[in-house]
């Protein structure tokens, strides 16, 4: 039973947590990107698949994600309740015990994954696993509370939706599914720390190693420009492999070059006020409408292919 | 345990009842859209 225990004035009883705290607990706020790639990489995917099915492998990415972000607050209660913007969640403000949390994000996981191969194939499961298991286990548990390049390693958890798309039709996982993989997983680093250097008192409070907290702000500024260098190269990559045609290629380069102006942006700042960094957050903002974008693209270019 | 706390634990079974039994429904269509999906070649 998923309680939490509640102490009243001279007794102790337990509650069982409110429904809409379950639902929280798998983040469906952070679940829209993951959706949103794991749609364009289906969308994008040569083949046919019968609606039906499609929803139901749309839906597995998104309860995977759910359970792996539900797997993520239980093992991180304590991290989250040092942290203003994660006080709130049901785990940290006692509305949830952290074994009901468990036994939810591991059936959950289970479940995404069977209802994956059976609704699509196997190797789509496989891939969904193998992206809830990094994320919670490589990401939350290894690398995020032992070393400040954690999202760089770890952003490979966010990058699997669209190659579980695309191998949910396709069966198989060939050139562009890779190289929108390799977009996501370059696009995560400056993502995050734009975020981190305008939310860092809040990591150092928790003690999480984040960029900005071990190695400074500036080092943090070099970091976001190298890995938007990358990423760029990255997000061209389907162009010059031929993948995908000047839909795509234009969309890419424009809105690229958009975001190598606001990394620059970054680069070139040394404010440290979180309140006086407009530029950092509008790159935060963007990178968020740039993936859109970008994905959006690769999914009108095929179609307009075919 | 007072009236008012049994109340309140009374009324959240009740509502992860009710949401748990929209659930098992949704669950059911889904499974049954799936097979008839499955069984029409749709894959």
């Amino acid at each position: 039973m998923a309680s939490s225990p509640i102490m009243s004035e001279g007794s102790a009883f337990t509650i069982p947590a409110h429904w809409r705290d379950f639902v929280a607990l798998t983040k469906p706020r952070v679940m829209t990107l993951v959706v949103f790639t794991g749609l364009c990489g289906l969308l994008a995917a040569p083949g046919h698949m019968h609606p039906v099915l499609a929803f139901t492998a749309i839906l597995c990415i998104a309860l995977g994600a759910g359970a792996a972000a539900a797997l993520n607050q239980w093992y991180e209660a304590d991290i989250d309740a040092k942290m203003k913007r994660t006080a709130n969640r049901p785990l940290p403000a006692g509305r949830m015990d952290r074994q009901s949390a468990l036994h939810f994000g591991v059936g959950l996981s289970f479940f995404s994954v069977l209802l994956m191969g059976i609704a699509a194939n196997w190797l789509a499961a496989a891939v969904l696993a193998v992206s809830i298991l990094f994320y919670v286990f490589v990401y939350t548990i290894w690398l995020k509370p032992r070393t400040a390049q954690n999202i760089v390693i770890g952003g490979a958890a966010g990058a699997f939706p669209p190659v579980i798309g695309w191998a949910a039709v396709t069966g198989d996982i060939s050139a562009l599914p890779i190289a929108l993989f390799m977009l996501i997983f370059f696009w995560t680093p400056p993502h995050f720390w734009a975020l981190a250097l305008f939310v860092k008192t809040d990591y150092a409070a928790a003690g999480i190693p984040m960029l900005p907290v071990v190695s400074g702000e500036v080092a943090t500024r070099r970091h976001i420009w190298f890995y938007t260098a990358i990423m760029a190269v990255a997000a061209m990559a389907p162009v010059l492999l031929r993948l995908t045609g000047p839909i795509y290629g234009t969309t890419a380069l424009l809105g690229t070059a958009l975001f190598a102006l606001l990394a620059f942006q970054v680069l070139r700042r040394r404010e440290s006020d979180p309140a006086r960094m407009a530029p950092e957050k509008r790159l935060f903002k963007y990178s968020i409408l740039y993936l859109f974008l970008l994905f959006g693209a690769v999914v009108v270019d095929r179609w307009v292919a075919a | 345990m007072t009236p008012e706390e049994d109340g309140q634990i009374r009324a959240r079974q009740k509502a992860r009842a009710i949401v748990t039994g929209l659930l098992l429904g949704a669950l059911v269509i889904l499974f049954y859209a799936i097979t008839i999906a499955k069984i029409g070649g749709g894959h």
